[in-house]
Parts: structure tokens; sequence; C-alpha cells
């Protein structure tokens, strides 16, 4: 495929391997944060750790938007799916992301009339195609998927489409990371900043990292590539002893993010006071609601979602793992109360999460980590 | 230290334990994710259905005494797609089954449920390419049933095909005589019936080039059968759930590792460019006329080339080897260098949002 594979060339993945070895100082130990899940994935997919010497560390970030949804949301999305006359559209992979009373693969199968769509625009049609029915889209993403959800409830507004909702669970990226690097027991050396998001927001918005808290932020692409020469670059402040915010994914991002994107989110949406985030508690200003302006199309307000709340077991320590303070088999409910199948914090959803990888994996991911 | 590795140690040894109970069947109800040929399928086989009937060894079809038997639902939506439909994919399923037994397929029954006001036209159409089907494939069709359900309890119709074979005299083959050292060959480019599948189901206002590899197999078991003889361990239909699946049944049946060299497999563009775009590993994508063979190390050269001879299998290749170690895990040698663990499909092969 070409404009892809340039960017997955091996030979190219091993001379920056080489680099980064001769960029490190064998005497110390790295953990490099990649925020984002897409970045995880890819890490994943390639098996890019296998090309970065043993003491360079990479650490799965909270940026996977599916797994940070608090089971109480799920509960409630599934408590309006579950009313009459509602098709309740979601992305694919929010189907199976488990509440306190399942999935919403399992609310189908009770009855629940749930598909998955590509895009919010999908679920619109979907309104427009069923005018009897109420449709509601369960809204999910960081910044960077809300700008789709925005212009599609712009549309429906201006054609007056009047059976759409929106049930918004849209979150933030800088909060949550200021949420982690706040922790006094943060163990990371520098950061993998997120690159879709930041074709939105831009690479401004975290130069709070190294400015407040003395860590660098290398913006990336989703290519293995791009994650190598992301982490070189990491590496390479941290041995020049630089800290600042650089932009590896300048094909796509601009410094100062999309303005249109930019505008279009301050007139949908507006902060929540807090958004409960799984496995991290409440973070203040991380979530997004719909703006007044758009009321009419809020799920919440149109049905009655019960509100439900789970409480994450007290004993959850995705914080710590996902802050690199312990590893997922010395949380005390790993393996016991928190499995894959049946997952408390969002290291244990995601099948990339560190948790479901080290549960699944076993002694073969801990001779790995040891190697 | 030592003490915090004899907690690790103790937590690995925990979830060993739980593991090796093998999987129980505990859901509350059935989910698309049960058919989906992944995690959940194999919980419902291993879990309740085998135990049920004392089944130990699970296979493609079963032997009783030298014949070959074994039945499949085919329920695909949309009935017609690209390169085939729902009649000739049931044929062709059931012939499949019995060929990759190493069962020559002799005949079959069909069992037809209709849905009120299913168009005659479609269904001529559909019985036309049963008997296509069959006589391309050497397969008779014996007998049948037909039942008709209202409107809206069915889609369009299903097909449900029993076949019997008779087992080949040159075929030895087991899931659990799999063994270190043993070569991998795919028997075709993978990944393009679940494609030209999801393409025709019209959700992603996608267009490609691609179409349904549905067809008899027999010829290809037949050709490995004789290039191989006795080296010839185990074939496996790649259907739902794809290669991925397949690798891991085998690995877990036989109590080895199997390794995958990503860049080996063959993916056509065309597959490879709408997975890209749908976040979907086309591993995981079903095929409904490709085998996986694993030959012993010396028959292997020979029965790849004669592979490569059977009209329709041009595109066969080597893609990987059997390991012993780690036990019961396959792993992709990633085209970029590195390494990952392809585990069984967990639910849906549902696209990612990110």
């Amino acid at each position: 495929m070409k404009f892809v594979d340039e960017f997955r060339d091996a030979e190219l993945g091993r001379v920056l391997g080489s680099e980064i070895v001769a960029a490190v100082d064998a005497n110390r130990h790295y953990k490099v944060m990649e925020v984002c899940g897409g970045h995880t994935h890819t890490i994943y997919k390639y098996g890019v750790t296998d090309l970065l010497p043993e003491n360079v560390e990479l650490v799965h970030g909270p940026g996977c938007p599916v797994c940070v949804i608090p089971m109480g949301r799920v509960d409630d999305g599934i408590a309006v799916a579950s009313q009459p006359d509602v098709i309740f559209t979601c992305f694919g992979d929010m189907m199976r992301v488990p509440g306190g009373n399942g999935t919403l693969t399992d609310a189908k199968a009770r009855g629940a009339d749930v598909r998955m769509v590509y895009s919010p625009l999908d679920a619109l049609r979907l309104a427009r195609e069923n005018p009897d029915r109420e449709v509601v889209f369960f809204a999910i993403g960081f910044e960077t998927t809300a700008p789709s959800t925005a212009l599609t409830l712009k549309r429906a507004k201006a054609d007056g489409v009047t059976n759409f909702s929106c049930f918004c669970n849209h979150v933030t990226i800088v909060p949550p990371l200021r949420a982690l690097l706040e922790s006094p027991d943060l163990r990371l050396d520098g950061f993998i900043g997120p690159g879709h998001v930041s074709t939105v927001v831009g690479a401004r918005p975290f130069e709070f990292i190294p400015a407040d808290y003395g860590k660098p932020v290398v913006v990336s692409g989703f290519e293995p590539l791009d994650l190598l020469q992301s982490v070189y670059m990491v590496l390479r402040q941290l041995g020049e002893g630089r800290c600042e915010v650089e932009n590896q994914y300048r094909r796509v991002v601009p410094y100062d993010g999309n303005p249109a994107a930019l505008a279009v989110l301050a007139e949908v949406f507006e902060l929540r006071p807090h958004f409960e985030w799984r496995g991290l508690g409440f973070i203040s200003h991380s979530g997004l609601k719909l703006s007044p302006a758009y009321a009419d199309f809020d799920a919440e307000l149109r049905f009655d979602v019960p509100g439900i709340r789970v409480a994450d077991p007290k004993a959850c320590q995705c914080g710590e793992v996902l802050k690199g303070v312990i590893k997922p088999w010395e949380c005390k409910v790993f393996g016991t109360a928190c499995t894959p199948e049946r997952p408390i914090g969002t290291c244990m959803v995601s099948s990339e999460g560190a948790c479901a990888a080290y549960y699944n994996y076993g002694r073969y991911a801990h001779e790995r980590a040891a190697v | 230290m030592p003490v915090e590795q004899r907690t690790e140690e103790h937590v690995l040894g925990l979830i060993e334990r739980v593991q090796a109970k093998g999987l129980r069947f505990r859901d509350e109800q059935i989910t698309m994710a049960h058919g989906a040929g992944g995690k959940a399928t194999l919980t419902l086989i291993e879990g309740l259905l085998a135990p049920a009937f004392g089944l130990t060894e699970l296979a493609d079809s079963a032997v009783v005494g030298d014949v070959a038997v074994t039945t499949d639902s085919f329920v695909v939506k949309p009935i017609r797609f690209p390169g085939g439909s729902i009649g000739g994919l049931a044929v062709n399923g059931t012939v499949n089954d019995l060929a990759v037994g190493g069962a020559r397929p002799l005949a079959l029954t069909l069992s037809l449920v209709l849905e009120e006001g299913l168009p005659a036209e479609d269904l001529r159409a559909e019985v036309e390419a049963i008997a296509a089907a069959a006589a391309a494939a050497g397969i008779a069709v014996v007998g049948g049933d037909t039942k008709v359900v209202e409107r809206g309890r069915c889609d369009s119709m299903y097909v449900t095909t029993t076949g019997i074979g008779r087992v080949d005299p040159r075929a030895q083959l087991a899931p659990g005589s799999v063994r270190p050292g043993d070569r991998i060959l795919v028997s075709g480019p993978i990944g393009e019936h679940g494609t030209a599948i999801m393409l025709a189901r019209g959700e992603f206002e996608l267009d490609a080039p691609v179409e349904s590899d549905t067809r008899s197999l027999w010829p290809a078991v037949d050709t490995l059968l004789d290039a191989a003889g006795p080296a010839l361990r185990c074939l496996r239909d790649a259907t739902r759930g794809g290669v991925a699946s397949v690798l891991n049944e085998i690995a877990r049946a036989s109590g080895v590792a199997v390794t995958v060299r990503e860049a080996d497999v063959p993916v056509p563009a065309a597959v490879a460019g709408a997975c890209e775009i749908l976040g979907i590993d086309p591993m995981y994508v079903a095929n409904e006329g490709t085998l996986v063979a694993f030959v012993a190390p010396a028959g292997a050269d020979d029965a790849l080339a004669a592979l490569r001879r059977v009209p329709g299998c041009e595109g066969a290749a080597a893609i990987g080897e059997v390991k012993d170690d780690p036990p019961g895990l396959v792993l992709v040698e990633t085209s970029f260098g590195g390494r990952r663990v392809m585990d069984l499909l967990v639910g849906d092969p549902l696209p990612r949002i990110c």
C-alpha cells in the first residue's frame, strides 16, 4: 500500500533501532509513556518493543477511549438502549466493553436494538430512515472523534431532525495527563504525545508537561517508524538535557491544531465539572457535554438516564499500573476480582492493556519482560 | 527481590491453574460473539457441547469406521455476494470439512429453511448453484428436507448440508500429531471470503475488487496426500475466525508453539487495503476455499510445489513453522522485525475506532 508501507520499512526500522541503542545510557532505565491507545496498538501489532534496547520501557497510557469509559456509563447506555422504540448506535469496539450489567452486545442479545456504526453521520442517516424511532448515538473518544460528533449535531440541528440524540461521553486529553503528572510517585521519563488528538488540538497544549513537570513530549504518528523515531527523539532530549514539546507527526499535526475543528467543539460542547474515568476516578473538567444550544439533542435530558454509578473496587490499582509504580501482578485484584472476562480497570479492558496482556500471555510476557 | 519473584510466581501459577481447567460455558445468553469463531465459540463447544456428548477430539468432520461425516448450517447475509452465493457455499463448505479430514466427498443431504415471501426466482437460482457446485466437487446430492417459516423468522433462506465421505487410505491426519519442526502451508491468498461479504453488506461505502474464494478443496487435499503422504500431519479449513483461529486451535490441541512469518502470508492487495481501513487483521477474516496444512519438514517442499500446481492454489505459501515453546501460543514475526502473540479472537472481529 503506497504511503503506508514506506512507514513500515523493516530496514529503516533496524537503522533507527541501532540509533536508539547508540543514544541511550546503558546504566540508566528509561520509562516512556505512549499516551494514545492507537500507539499501543501499533507497538503491539508490529512488535516495536523488540527493536528497542532492554533498558527502554514503553508504558501504555490512559488514552484508549473505550477502555476509560466507567462501568456506570455503560450501564446508563444500556438503560437507554433498552427503552422501547430506541435504536442505539455506537462504534464497534464499544460493544464489548463491560459495565456492571454486561456489555452492549449482551443488551442486544436481550432484545435491545443496538447497531454498530462507523461514523455519527451513519447514526443520523438511521434517524432519517426511521422517523418513528428514536436514534441515540453513544459518543465516545477524545478531541479526535468529538469534532465529527459536533458536525453531525450541527447538521441534525440545521436539518431539523428531531428523533436523533447523543449520549455524550467525550473526554479531553490534558486533564488525565495532568492527573498522572500530579502524582508524586510517577516514574516516567517522557511522553509520546497522541498524534490523532493533536491533529485537532495541536501540539501546543502539551507545553505544560515540560514547563511544569520537566518531562519531554514528542507528538507521534501511528506507523511503526513514526513511533521508533519518536522514542529516539525523546531519548535524545533526555541525553542532551533538553525538555520540550517536539512534533514528529508534522505531516499531519499543525502546532496550533485545527481552528475549524476547535471552533465547532466550542460551539457544540461545554466542559462538565467532573467526569469519571475507569480505574482513575473522577477528574475535574475532563469530560464534555452538549452546550445549552444543543440541549435538545442531549440523550441525558431526553431520556430517563438512571445515572448509574458502579464504584471501582477500592483495591483496583490501574492508576499505579499506568504510572509505572507497580506491575500488573502486584495489583491486589489482578487475576482474582479483575480478569479479562470480568475486567475492573482500563488496563484489563483492552486486550492490549498492560494487565490483560500479562494475564493472557503470562509466563511468556514475563520472560520477555525479563530479557 | 526473591520475595517479589515468589509472589509473581504465585500469581502466574494461579492464572495457569485457572486456564488449565479448560473453558467453562457460564454465559447467561447467546450473543453474536458465540457465532464468530473465537473464544466465545470455543467456550460454547468445549464448555457445553463436547462434554455433553463425550467428544474429546474435535475436527472439521467426524470419522465412523472409514466413513467421515460432517454437518454445517449456512446463514450468510446477503445470500448472493461477489464470487458466489449461499447454495454453492453450502456445498463447498461441507465438501471442505470432509476433505480436510482426509476423506473423499461422496454424498450430501440438504435441508432448506425458507422465509415466507422469498422470490421463487431466488430459490431457483440457489438450487441451480447447489447442483452446479455439487457437480464441480464430484459429490452427489442424495436427499433433503424443506421447511417454510413466517416472514421475518429467517433471513431469506438458511441451508444445512450433511455430507459423508470415505477416509482416504493415504491419510493419517490428527490435530494432536503436529510436532515441533513441522512446516505450515496455506493453499492460497487469505481473507477474500470475509472481506467480500463485509463489503457486499454495503455498510462501509467501500468498493474493492474482492471475490469470495468459495471452492472445493478436495483437489488440493488429493494432491497433498499424494505429494506428502504420511508427512502430512493435519489439515484445517480456515473458515470462521480465519487462519489465526486454526493456528490457535492446533497450538492448543498439540501443546506446541506456532510461529508465523507475517511477510510470507499471502494477502491480496485489495483485502489488505480493506482490512487496513476497517482496522481488521486479515488473519482473522474467514475463507471458504483455503486450507492450512501442517507438514513434516521432510515432505514440506514437495507438498508446496505440488499444491501450487492445483488450479486455484497457485498462490500457496509456506507461512511458518511449529516450535516447542511457548506451548499453546501462536507468535507472529512481524514484517517490521518484531514479534507479537496472535491470540484467539474475543468476540466479533469488530472494527476499531482508534
